[in-house]
Protein backbone atom coordinates (compact mmCIF):
# COMPACT_ATOMS: atom_id res chain seq x y z
CA UNK A 1 0.00 0.00 0.00
CA UNK A 2 1.06 3.18 -0.69
CA UNK A 3 0.09 6.91 -1.20
CA UNK A 4 1.63 10.42 -2.97
CA UNK A 5 0.94 13.22 -1.19
CA UNK A 6 0.40 17.17 -2.52
CA UNK A 7 1.16 19.82 -0.26
CA UNK A 8 0.02 23.30 -2.41
CA UNK A 9 0.81 26.86 -1.06
CA UNK A 10 0.51 25.64 2.67
CA UNK A 11 0.74 28.56 4.90
CA UNK A 12 0.78 28.66 8.99
CA UNK A 13 0.90 31.24 11.95
CA UNK A 14 0.83 30.44 15.12
CA UNK A 15 -0.73 33.34 17.28
CA UNK A 16 -2.78 36.07 16.61
CA UNK A 17 -2.35 39.81 15.83
CA UNK A 18 1.38 41.45 16.69
CA UNK A 19 2.65 38.53 18.12
CA UNK A 20 2.03 35.82 15.10
CA UNK A 21 4.68 33.73 14.73
CA UNK A 22 4.93 32.69 11.26
CA UNK A 23 6.16 29.27 10.85
CA UNK A 24 6.00 28.34 6.99
CA UNK A 25 5.06 30.63 3.96
CA UNK A 26 3.68 28.78 1.54
CA UNK A 27 5.19 25.37 0.85
CA UNK A 28 4.55 23.49 -1.99
CA UNK A 29 5.80 19.98 -2.87
CA UNK A 30 4.74 17.06 -4.81
CA UNK A 31 5.76 13.46 -2.66
CA UNK A 32 5.19 10.43 -5.00
CA UNK A 33 4.03 7.07 -3.83
CA UNK A 34 6.69 5.29 -2.37
CA UNK A 35 9.13 8.02 -2.47
CA UNK A 36 11.73 8.25 0.79
CA UNK A 37 11.77 12.08 1.16
CA UNK A 38 14.03 13.92 3.87
CA UNK A 39 13.70 17.28 5.17
CA UNK A 40 16.54 19.08 6.62
CA UNK A 41 17.56 22.73 7.53
CA UNK A 42 18.30 24.92 10.37
CA UNK A 43 16.22 24.80 13.56
CA UNK A 44 13.24 26.67 13.54
CA UNK A 45 12.84 26.56 9.34
CA UNK A 46 9.45 24.54 9.73
CA UNK A 47 10.17 21.09 9.29
CA UNK A 48 8.07 19.91 12.17
CA UNK A 49 5.40 22.19 11.54
CA UNK A 50 4.68 20.89 7.89
CA UNK A 51 6.01 17.48 8.75
CA UNK A 52 2.56 17.66 11.66
CA UNK A 53 0.23 19.29 9.09
CA UNK A 54 0.79 16.21 6.88
CA UNK A 55 -0.16 14.41 10.01
CA UNK A 56 -2.94 16.19 10.52
CA UNK A 57 -2.02 17.11 13.71
CA UNK A 58 -1.63 21.05 13.31
CA UNK A 59 -3.96 22.94 11.05
CA UNK A 60 -3.29 25.39 7.82
CA UNK A 61 -3.45 28.92 8.14
CA UNK A 62 -3.93 28.35 4.48
CA UNK A 63 -3.36 26.19 1.43
CA UNK A 64 -4.31 22.34 0.98
CA UNK A 65 -2.39 19.03 1.88
CA UNK A 66 -3.95 16.30 -0.28
CA UNK A 67 -3.32 12.52 0.22
CA UNK A 68 -3.92 10.67 -3.07
CA UNK A 69 -5.91 13.50 -4.32
CA UNK A 70 -7.99 13.85 -0.78
CA UNK A 71 -7.97 16.93 1.23
CA UNK A 72 -6.41 15.81 4.73
CA UNK A 73 -8.82 16.46 8.02
CA UNK A 74 -7.05 15.87 10.86
CA UNK A 75 -4.88 12.22 11.73
CA UNK A 76 -5.75 9.40 10.27
CA UNK A 77 -4.64 5.99 10.37
CA UNK A 78 -3.56 6.15 6.58
CA UNK A 79 -0.81 8.11 8.11
CA UNK A 80 1.42 7.26 10.51
CA UNK A 81 3.59 9.24 13.04
CA UNK A 82 6.79 8.31 14.93
CA UNK A 83 7.86 10.87 17.39
CA UNK A 84 11.22 11.53 19.10
CA UNK A 85 10.37 10.36 22.58
CA UNK A 86 8.01 9.84 25.30
CA UNK A 87 5.08 8.08 22.72
CA UNK A 88 5.07 4.94 24.13
CA UNK A 89 2.63 3.60 26.66
CA UNK A 90 5.07 2.67 29.82
CA UNK A 91 2.04 0.81 31.16
CA UNK A 92 2.14 -1.69 28.45
CA UNK A 93 4.74 -4.32 27.50
CA UNK A 94 6.31 -4.17 24.25
CA UNK A 95 4.24 -6.83 22.54
CA UNK A 96 0.87 -4.69 23.67
CA UNK A 97 2.41 -1.47 22.24
CA UNK A 98 3.01 -2.94 18.95
CA UNK A 99 -0.61 -4.34 19.38
CA UNK A 100 -2.22 -0.89 20.13
CA UNK A 101 -3.95 -0.14 17.47
CA UNK A 102 -5.80 -3.30 17.32
CA UNK A 103 -8.26 -2.28 20.17
CA UNK A 104 -9.39 0.91 18.34
CA UNK A 105 -12.57 0.98 16.65
CA UNK A 106 -11.04 2.25 13.66
CA UNK A 107 -9.63 -0.75 13.05
CA UNK A 108 -11.64 -3.14 14.63
CA UNK A 109 -14.48 -2.26 11.61
CA UNK A 110 -15.88 -5.18 9.71
CA UNK A 111 -13.46 -7.75 11.38
CA UNK A 112 -13.24 -11.27 10.06
CA UNK A 113 -11.34 -14.06 12.39
CA UNK A 114 -8.93 -14.06 9.41
CA UNK A 115 -8.19 -10.40 9.78
CA UNK A 116 -7.79 -11.41 13.62
CA UNK A 117 -5.24 -14.12 13.07
CA UNK A 118 -3.46 -12.39 10.14
CA UNK A 119 -2.99 -9.08 12.53
CA UNK A 120 -1.68 -10.80 15.06
CA UNK A 121 0.63 -12.85 12.51
CA UNK A 122 2.02 -9.25 11.28
CA UNK A 123 2.69 -7.92 15.32
CA UNK A 124 5.02 -10.77 15.33
CA UNK A 125 6.71 -10.38 11.90
CA UNK A 126 7.32 -6.91 13.17
CA UNK A 127 8.63 -7.95 16.13
CA UNK A 128 10.89 -10.44 14.95
CA UNK A 129 11.69 -7.59 12.28
CA UNK A 130 12.45 -5.11 14.93
CA UNK A 131 15.17 -7.40 17.00
CA UNK A 132 12.54 -7.21 19.63
CA UNK A 133 11.74 -11.16 19.83
CA UNK A 134 13.66 -11.35 23.65
CA UNK A 135 11.89 -7.69 25.15
CA UNK A 136 8.24 -8.52 23.92
CA UNK A 137 7.27 -8.77 27.45
CA UNK A 138 9.46 -6.41 29.02
CA UNK A 139 7.98 -2.88 29.45
CA UNK A 140 9.25 0.73 27.87
CA UNK A 141 11.43 2.18 29.94
CA UNK A 142 13.69 -1.58 30.67
CA UNK A 143 14.33 -0.68 27.31
CA UNK A 144 17.11 1.11 25.96
CA UNK A 145 16.86 4.75 23.44
CA UNK A 146 17.33 2.46 20.63
CA UNK A 147 15.54 -0.67 21.41
CA UNK A 148 11.99 1.88 22.53
CA UNK A 149 12.46 3.63 19.18
CA UNK A 150 11.80 0.23 17.20
CA UNK A 151 8.94 -0.29 18.98
CA UNK A 152 7.53 2.45 18.00
CA UNK A 153 8.34 2.36 14.73
CA UNK A 154 7.12 -0.87 14.72
CA UNK A 155 3.76 0.05 16.44
CA UNK A 156 3.77 2.62 13.96
CA UNK A 157 3.86 -0.21 11.07
CA UNK A 158 1.40 -2.17 12.27
CA UNK A 159 -1.46 -1.12 10.49
CA UNK A 160 0.18 -1.31 7.53
CA UNK A 161 0.10 3.10 6.65
CA UNK A 162 0.32 3.86 3.57
CA UNK A 163 2.50 7.33 4.67
CA UNK A 164 4.91 6.92 7.39
CA UNK A 165 5.99 10.57 9.19
CA UNK A 166 9.12 10.47 11.47
CA UNK A 167 10.17 13.81 13.17
CA UNK A 168 13.81 13.29 14.25
CA UNK A 169 13.10 9.80 15.46
CA UNK A 170 16.64 8.95 15.96
CA UNK A 171 17.70 12.12 17.08
CA UNK A 172 18.69 10.97 20.82
CA UNK A 173 20.45 7.58 19.45
CA UNK A 174 23.93 7.27 19.32
CA UNK A 175 25.88 6.44 16.10
CA UNK A 176 26.30 2.90 16.12
CA UNK A 177 22.63 2.19 16.94
CA UNK A 178 21.65 5.25 14.22
CA UNK A 179 23.50 3.11 11.54
CA UNK A 180 21.66 0.19 12.32
CA UNK A 181 18.25 1.91 12.83
CA UNK A 182 19.20 2.92 9.44
CA UNK A 183 19.68 -0.12 7.55
CA UNK A 184 16.77 -1.19 9.24
CA UNK A 185 14.12 1.49 8.12
CA UNK A 186 15.48 1.35 4.64
CA UNK A 187 14.67 -2.38 4.65
CA UNK A 188 11.03 -1.24 5.97
CA UNK A 189 10.40 1.18 2.96
CA UNK A 190 11.38 -1.49 0.62
CA UNK A 191 9.09 -4.17 1.92
CA UNK A 192 6.24 -2.25 2.86
CA UNK A 193 5.80 0.08 0.06
CA UNK A 194 5.24 2.60 2.07
CA UNK A 195 5.64 6.94 1.38
CA UNK A 196 8.32 7.89 4.03
CA UNK A 197 8.82 11.23 4.72
CA UNK A 198 11.50 11.86 7.67
CA UNK A 199 12.84 14.50 9.28
CA UNK A 200 16.21 15.38 10.57
CA UNK A 201 19.37 17.96 11.25
CA UNK A 202 21.71 15.45 10.15
CA UNK A 203 22.76 15.42 6.66
CA UNK A 204 24.61 12.71 6.59
CA UNK A 205 21.09 10.95 7.69
CA UNK A 206 19.15 12.86 5.21
CA UNK A 207 21.38 11.79 2.56
CA UNK A 208 21.85 8.28 3.38
CA UNK A 209 18.20 7.64 4.02
CA UNK A 210 16.42 9.74 0.85
CA UNK A 211 15.40 9.36 -2.54
CA UNK A 212 14.88 12.98 -2.97
CA UNK A 213 15.98 15.82 0.16
CA UNK A 214 13.95 18.91 0.78
CA UNK A 215 16.05 21.44 2.52
CA UNK A 216 13.85 24.36 4.23
CA UNK A 217 15.21 27.76 5.12
CA UNK A 218 14.17 29.94 8.32
CA UNK A 219 12.50 33.33 9.02
CA UNK A 220 9.62 32.83 7.38
CA UNK A 221 10.14 28.45 7.18
CA UNK A 222 9.76 27.94 3.73
CA UNK A 223 10.98 25.10 1.52
CA UNK A 224 14.31 26.29 -0.32
CA UNK A 225 16.11 23.65 -2.57
CA UNK A 226 15.28 20.15 -3.62
CA UNK A 227 18.08 17.77 -4.26
CA UNK A 228 18.06 14.25 -5.95
CA UNK A 229 20.06 11.83 -4.17
CA UNK A 230 22.47 10.66 -6.53
CA UNK A 231 23.08 7.20 -5.11
CA UNK A 232 21.18 3.20 -6.15
CA UNK A 233 18.22 2.55 -4.62
CA UNK A 234 20.26 -0.62 -2.75
CA UNK A 235 22.21 1.65 0.19
CA UNK A 236 25.38 0.48 2.18
CA UNK A 237 27.56 2.35 4.91
CA UNK A 238 30.39 2.56 2.40
CA UNK A 239 28.60 5.04 0.33
CA UNK A 240 29.04 7.86 3.21
CA UNK A 241 32.73 7.85 1.43
CA UNK A 242 31.89 7.66 -2.25
CA UNK A 243 32.80 11.41 -3.72
CA UNK A 244 29.32 11.90 -4.80
CA UNK A 245 28.08 11.55 -1.36
CA UNK A 246 30.46 14.28 0.09
CA UNK A 247 29.95 16.60 -2.22
CA UNK A 248 26.26 16.36 -1.70
CA UNK A 249 27.19 16.48 1.94
CA UNK A 250 29.16 19.66 1.33
CA UNK A 251 26.78 21.28 -1.15
CA UNK A 252 23.94 20.66 1.26
CA UNK A 253 25.60 21.90 4.71
CA UNK A 254 26.80 25.20 2.83
CA UNK A 255 23.35 26.01 1.76
CA UNK A 256 22.12 25.22 5.26
CA UNK A 257 25.04 27.80 6.51
CA UNK A 258 24.01 30.68 4.00
CA UNK A 259 20.31 30.27 4.75
CA UNK A 260 20.11 30.09 8.53
CA UNK A 261 22.00 33.21 8.79
CA UNK A 262 23.79 32.04 11.86
CA UNK A 263 27.88 31.76 11.80
CA UNK A 264 30.49 31.83 14.51
CA UNK A 265 32.21 34.90 13.87
CA UNK A 266 35.63 33.99 14.19
CA UNK A 267 37.72 36.97 14.63
CA UNK A 268 35.39 38.25 17.01
CA UNK A 269 36.21 35.28 19.41
CA UNK A 270 39.62 35.74 18.84
CA UNK A 271 39.19 39.64 19.40
CA UNK A 272 37.25 38.44 22.95
CA UNK A 273 40.02 36.20 23.80
CA UNK A 274 43.00 38.70 23.33
CA UNK A 275 41.18 41.36 25.41
CA UNK A 276 40.51 38.99 28.45
CA UNK A 277 44.05 37.47 28.35
CA UNK A 278 45.10 41.78 28.11
CA UNK A 279 42.82 42.03 31.85
CA UNK A 280 44.42 38.96 32.92
CA UNK A 281 48.40 40.03 32.53
CA UNK B 1 31.22 -1.26 57.93
CA UNK B 2 32.60 2.15 56.27
CA UNK B 3 31.19 3.59 53.78
CA UNK B 4 32.50 3.39 50.16
CA UNK B 5 33.47 6.77 49.65
CA UNK B 6 33.64 8.39 46.42
CA UNK B 7 36.50 10.61 44.97
CA UNK B 8 37.07 13.41 47.40
CA UNK B 9 36.85 11.54 49.99
CA UNK B 10 33.12 12.61 51.02
CA UNK B 11 31.15 10.01 52.55
CA UNK B 12 28.22 8.90 50.45
CA UNK B 13 25.82 10.30 53.55
CA UNK B 14 27.36 13.88 52.27
CA UNK B 15 26.62 13.20 48.79
CA UNK B 16 24.08 15.35 47.03
CA UNK B 17 21.26 12.70 45.71
CA UNK B 18 22.81 9.49 46.55
CA UNK B 19 22.14 6.33 47.67
CA UNK B 20 22.87 5.37 50.74
CA UNK B 21 23.59 2.13 52.70
CA UNK B 22 20.07 0.77 53.75
CA UNK B 23 21.40 -0.26 57.45
CA UNK B 24 21.86 3.62 57.63
CA UNK B 25 19.08 4.30 56.30
CA UNK B 26 17.66 2.70 59.60
CA UNK B 27 19.22 3.58 61.63
CA UNK B 28 19.41 7.09 60.93
CA UNK B 29 15.07 6.72 60.56
CA UNK B 30 15.17 5.16 63.95
CA UNK B 31 17.01 8.35 65.58
CA UNK B 32 14.33 10.79 64.14
CA UNK B 33 12.19 8.87 65.85
CA UNK B 34 13.60 8.19 69.11
CA UNK B 35 15.79 10.93 69.73
CA UNK B 36 12.16 13.33 70.28
CA UNK B 37 10.25 10.27 72.01
CA UNK B 38 13.76 10.59 74.46
CA UNK B 39 13.47 14.45 74.84
CA UNK B 40 9.52 14.50 75.72
CA UNK B 41 10.39 11.75 78.41
CA UNK B 42 12.76 14.20 79.83
CA UNK B 43 11.54 17.22 79.49
CA UNK B 44 8.02 15.62 81.08
CA UNK B 45 10.15 14.41 84.16
CA UNK B 46 12.02 17.79 85.11
CA UNK B 47 11.00 18.82 88.86
CA UNK B 48 8.56 21.60 88.22
CA UNK B 49 6.71 20.41 84.84
CA UNK B 50 3.04 20.13 85.82
CA UNK B 51 1.70 16.63 84.09
CA UNK B 52 -1.35 18.88 83.21
CA UNK B 53 0.84 20.93 81.32
CA UNK B 54 2.86 18.18 80.13
CA UNK B 55 2.39 14.78 80.82
CA UNK B 56 4.97 11.98 79.92
CA UNK B 57 4.87 9.11 77.61
CA UNK B 58 4.56 6.73 79.81
CA UNK B 59 0.63 8.57 80.96
CA UNK B 60 -0.36 8.78 77.60
CA UNK B 61 0.07 5.37 76.83
CA UNK B 62 -1.64 4.77 80.12
CA UNK B 63 -4.34 6.59 79.35
CA UNK B 64 -4.64 5.40 75.65
CA UNK B 65 -4.88 1.86 77.43
CA UNK B 66 -7.93 3.40 79.68
CA UNK B 67 -9.61 4.84 76.98
CA UNK B 68 -9.60 1.69 74.46
CA UNK B 69 -10.46 -0.32 77.81
CA UNK B 70 -13.07 1.30 79.11
CA UNK B 71 -13.65 4.87 77.32
CA UNK B 72 -15.39 3.52 73.85
CA UNK B 73 -11.58 4.09 71.89
CA UNK B 74 -12.53 1.21 69.27
CA UNK B 75 -15.54 2.74 68.73
CA UNK B 76 -14.30 6.27 68.18
CA UNK B 77 -11.71 5.28 66.10
CA UNK B 78 -14.37 3.37 63.72
CA UNK B 79 -16.87 6.50 63.31
CA UNK B 80 -13.85 8.85 62.63
CA UNK B 81 -12.31 6.70 60.53
CA UNK B 82 -16.14 6.34 58.78
CA UNK B 83 -16.22 10.25 58.38
CA UNK B 84 -12.72 10.78 56.89
CA UNK B 85 -13.24 8.05 54.38
CA UNK B 86 -16.47 8.91 53.18
CA UNK B 87 -16.09 13.23 52.80
CA UNK B 88 -12.44 11.84 51.15
CA UNK B 89 -14.32 9.29 49.23
CA UNK B 90 -17.63 11.50 47.88
CA UNK B 91 -14.60 14.27 46.84
CA UNK B 92 -12.85 11.67 44.75
CA UNK B 93 -16.03 10.55 43.27
CA UNK B 94 -16.68 13.60 41.66
CA UNK B 95 -12.99 15.44 41.75
CA UNK B 96 -11.64 12.26 39.68
CA UNK B 97 -14.48 12.76 36.60
CA UNK B 98 -14.40 16.37 36.68
CA UNK B 99 -10.80 16.63 36.96
CA UNK B 100 -10.22 14.55 33.75
CA UNK B 101 -12.69 16.75 32.05
CA UNK B 102 -10.89 19.94 33.17
CA UNK B 103 -7.22 18.33 31.89
CA UNK B 104 -8.27 17.40 29.06
CA UNK B 105 -10.44 20.15 27.76
CA UNK B 106 -9.29 23.74 27.59
CA UNK B 107 -13.07 24.97 27.13
CA UNK B 108 -14.06 23.07 30.25
CA UNK B 109 -10.94 24.28 32.22
CA UNK B 110 -11.89 27.75 31.21
CA UNK B 111 -15.14 27.30 32.57
CA UNK B 112 -14.42 25.55 36.13
CA UNK B 113 -10.58 25.76 36.69
CA UNK B 114 -10.75 29.76 38.45
CA UNK B 115 -13.77 28.86 40.72
CA UNK B 116 -12.67 26.37 41.57
CA UNK B 117 -8.99 28.06 42.19
CA UNK B 118 -11.01 31.00 43.72
CA UNK B 119 -13.41 28.50 46.43
CA UNK B 120 -9.81 26.28 47.40
CA UNK B 121 -8.62 29.54 49.38
CA UNK B 122 -11.78 29.85 51.25
CA UNK B 123 -11.60 28.30 54.96
CA UNK B 124 -13.13 25.16 55.46
CA UNK B 125 -13.57 25.78 59.24
CA UNK B 126 -15.64 29.16 58.17
CA UNK B 127 -18.10 27.34 56.40
CA UNK B 128 -19.03 25.49 59.25
CA UNK B 129 -22.35 28.00 60.39
CA UNK B 130 -23.40 27.38 56.77
CA UNK B 131 -22.86 23.46 57.06
CA UNK B 132 -25.12 23.47 59.87
CA UNK B 133 -27.47 25.88 58.46
CA UNK B 134 -27.69 23.78 55.20
CA UNK B 135 -26.98 20.13 55.66
CA UNK B 136 -28.50 19.92 60.11
CA UNK B 137 -26.15 18.60 62.98
CA UNK B 138 -25.95 15.21 61.95
CA UNK B 139 -23.37 12.72 60.44
CA UNK B 140 -24.15 14.06 56.92
CA UNK B 141 -22.20 17.72 58.56
CA UNK B 142 -19.11 16.29 59.52
CA UNK B 143 -18.67 14.33 56.13
CA UNK B 144 -19.64 17.56 54.13
CA UNK B 145 -16.60 19.21 56.47
CA UNK B 146 -14.20 16.84 55.36
CA UNK B 147 -15.80 16.77 51.60
CA UNK B 148 -15.34 20.80 51.28
CA UNK B 149 -12.00 20.62 52.90
CA UNK B 150 -10.44 18.35 50.32
CA UNK B 151 -12.54 18.20 47.52
CA UNK B 152 -11.66 21.45 45.80
CA UNK B 153 -7.59 20.68 46.10
CA UNK B 154 -8.37 17.68 44.90
CA UNK B 155 -9.90 18.81 41.82
CA UNK B 156 -6.99 20.66 40.57
CA UNK B 157 -4.54 17.98 41.55
CA UNK B 158 -6.62 15.80 38.98
CA UNK B 159 -6.72 18.28 36.33
CA UNK B 160 -2.88 19.08 36.74
CA UNK B 161 -2.20 14.89 36.67
CA UNK B 162 -4.42 14.95 33.37
CA UNK B 163 -2.42 17.81 32.09
CA UNK B 164 1.17 15.85 32.72
CA UNK B 165 0.15 13.05 30.36
CA UNK B 166 2.65 13.44 27.80
CA UNK B 167 1.08 15.36 24.49
CA UNK B 168 3.65 12.49 22.17
CA UNK B 169 1.33 9.54 23.75
CA UNK B 170 -1.69 11.59 22.95
CA UNK B 171 -0.78 11.94 19.33
CA UNK B 172 0.36 8.25 18.83
CA UNK B 173 -2.77 7.69 19.61
CA UNK B 174 -4.55 9.91 17.56
CA UNK B 175 -1.99 9.11 14.15
CA UNK B 176 -3.56 5.60 15.28
CA UNK B 177 -7.05 6.71 14.21
CA UNK B 178 -8.16 6.36 18.21
CA UNK B 179 -11.57 8.50 18.70
CA UNK B 180 -11.57 11.22 21.87
CA UNK B 181 -13.73 8.33 24.00
CA UNK B 182 -10.45 5.94 22.67
CA UNK B 183 -7.85 8.34 23.99
CA UNK B 184 -9.85 8.90 27.54
CA UNK B 185 -10.25 5.75 27.89
CA UNK B 186 -6.72 4.03 27.03
CA UNK B 187 -4.60 6.48 27.00
CA UNK B 188 -5.41 9.63 29.59
CA UNK B 189 -6.63 7.51 32.29
CA UNK B 190 -3.95 4.55 32.19
CA UNK B 191 -1.14 7.00 31.83
CA UNK B 192 -2.37 9.49 34.72
CA UNK B 193 -3.13 6.20 36.97
CA UNK B 194 0.09 6.20 38.68
CA UNK B 195 0.17 10.07 39.79
CA UNK B 196 -3.68 10.04 40.37
CA UNK B 197 -3.27 7.08 42.95
CA UNK B 198 -0.36 9.11 44.58
CA UNK B 199 -3.27 12.53 44.53
CA UNK B 200 -5.49 10.20 46.71
CA UNK B 201 -2.81 9.08 48.60
CA UNK B 202 -2.55 12.83 49.25
CA UNK B 203 -5.75 14.20 50.23
CA UNK B 204 -6.31 11.29 52.37
CA UNK B 205 -3.74 12.71 54.35
CA UNK B 206 -5.92 16.43 54.22
CA UNK B 207 -8.78 15.04 55.15
CA UNK B 208 -7.54 13.51 58.27
CA UNK B 209 -6.54 16.62 59.46
CA UNK B 210 -10.01 18.16 58.88
CA UNK B 211 -11.02 15.79 61.51
CA UNK B 212 -11.00 17.43 64.31
CA UNK B 213 -12.52 20.48 62.28
CA UNK B 214 -15.45 18.58 61.04
CA UNK B 215 -16.02 17.11 64.64
CA UNK B 216 -16.51 20.53 66.02
CA UNK B 217 -20.05 20.24 64.89
CA UNK B 218 -22.33 18.55 67.64
CA UNK B 219 -20.37 15.32 67.30
CA UNK B 220 -20.59 13.01 70.56
CA UNK B 221 -18.41 10.84 69.40
CA UNK B 222 -14.77 10.39 67.16
CA UNK B 223 -11.32 11.10 68.09
CA UNK B 224 -11.48 14.74 67.72
CA UNK B 225 -14.85 15.14 69.74
CA UNK B 226 -12.31 13.22 72.36
CA UNK B 227 -9.68 15.64 71.73
CA UNK B 228 -11.95 18.72 72.44
CA UNK B 229 -13.71 17.19 75.08
CA UNK B 230 -10.52 16.52 76.84
CA UNK B 231 -9.25 20.11 76.31
CA UNK B 232 -12.66 20.97 78.37
CA UNK B 233 -12.02 19.08 81.02
CA UNK B 234 -7.67 19.46 80.87
CA UNK B 235 -7.07 16.05 80.12
CA UNK B 236 -4.18 16.63 78.45
CA UNK B 237 -3.25 13.17 78.65
CA UNK B 238 -5.93 12.29 76.17
CA UNK B 239 -5.34 15.26 74.04
CA UNK B 240 -1.99 13.64 73.26
CA UNK B 241 -3.24 10.51 73.20
CA UNK B 242 -5.82 11.51 70.41
CA UNK B 243 -2.91 13.84 67.91
CA UNK B 244 -1.65 10.78 67.77
CA UNK B 245 -3.39 8.09 67.23
CA UNK B 246 -4.83 10.34 64.16
CA UNK B 247 -1.21 10.80 63.00
CA UNK B 248 -0.33 6.92 63.63
CA UNK B 249 -3.89 5.83 61.48
CA UNK B 250 -2.65 8.29 58.83
CA UNK B 251 0.44 6.82 58.46
CA UNK B 252 -1.29 3.79 58.20
CA UNK B 253 -3.11 4.23 55.61
CA UNK B 254 -0.50 6.21 53.80
CA UNK B 255 1.67 3.50 53.59
CA UNK B 256 -1.08 0.96 52.67
CA UNK B 257 -1.63 3.52 49.55
CA UNK B 258 1.83 3.36 49.24
CA UNK B 259 1.96 -0.56 49.00
CA UNK B 260 -0.63 -0.59 46.43
CA UNK B 261 0.92 2.01 44.17
CA UNK B 262 3.66 -0.68 44.13
CA UNK B 263 1.90 -3.37 43.44
CA UNK B 264 -0.67 -1.33 40.61
CA UNK B 265 2.25 -0.28 38.91
CA UNK B 266 4.98 -2.62 38.37
CA UNK B 267 6.06 -0.84 35.27
CA UNK B 268 7.11 1.94 37.58
CA UNK B 269 10.10 -0.38 39.55
CA UNK B 270 13.97 1.18 38.90
CA UNK B 271 13.10 3.98 36.98
CA UNK B 272 14.47 7.29 37.75
N1 LIG C 1 2.78 25.41 18.93
C1 LIG C 1 3.50 26.48 18.54
N2 LIG C 1 3.19 27.71 18.98
C2 LIG C 1 3.88 28.79 18.60
N3 LIG C 1 4.93 28.76 17.76
C3 LIG C 1 5.30 27.56 17.29
C4 LIG C 1 4.62 26.36 17.66
N4 LIG C 1 5.21 25.32 17.04
C5 LIG C 1 6.23 25.85 16.31
N5 LIG C 1 6.29 27.19 16.45
C6 LIG C 1 7.24 28.10 15.80
O1 LIG C 1 7.23 27.82 14.42
C7 LIG C 1 8.54 27.85 13.89
C8 LIG C 1 8.86 26.54 13.23
O2 LIG C 1 8.91 25.54 14.22
P1 LIG C 1 9.22 24.01 13.92
O3 LIG C 1 9.11 23.29 15.21
O4 LIG C 1 8.36 23.55 12.81
O5 LIG C 1 10.73 24.07 13.45
P2 LIG C 1 11.72 22.89 13.14
O6 LIG C 1 12.26 23.12 11.79
O7 LIG C 1 11.07 21.58 13.40
O8 LIG C 1 12.86 23.16 14.19
P3 LIG C 1 13.77 22.09 14.97
O9 LIG C 1 14.78 21.64 13.98
O10 LIG C 1 14.37 22.90 16.07
O11 LIG C 1 12.88 20.98 15.46
C9 LIG C 1 9.46 28.20 15.03
O12 LIG C 1 9.73 29.56 15.00
C10 LIG C 1 8.66 27.85 16.26
O13 LIG C 1 9.00 28.69 17.33
MG1 LIG D 1 11.33 19.98 14.85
Amino acid sequence: MTASIQIRDAFKTFGHGPRAIQALDKASLDIRPNEFVTFVGASGCGKSTLLRMIGGLESLTSGSITVNGQPIAGPGVDRAMVFQHYSLYPWLTVADNIRFCRQLKAHTRDRTSADVEKASGRADALIRLMGLSHVAHAYPNQLSGGMQQRVAIARALMSRPPILLMDEPFGALDAQTREVMHDLIRHVHRIEGSTIVFVTHDVEEAIYLGQRIVLMAPRPGRIDTLYDVPLPAERHQDMKLAPEFLALKRQILDRIRETSGMKTDLEQLARLSAEAAELEA
Amino acid sequence: MSARKRPGGVSPLWQIRTAIDPRHYWVLALCGLVAPLLGWSLASSLDGVDKVFLPGPADVLTRMWTWASEDGLPADVAISTWRVVAGWALSAAIALPLGLFIGSYRSVQALLEPLTDFIRYMPAVAFIPLVMLWVGIEEGSKIAIIFIGTFFQMVLMVAEDVRRVPLAQIEAAQTMGASRGEILERVIVPSAKPALLDTLRVTMGWAWTYLVVAELVAANSGLGYAVLKAQRFLQTDKIFAGILLIGLIGLVIDQGFRLAHRKAFPYLAGRH
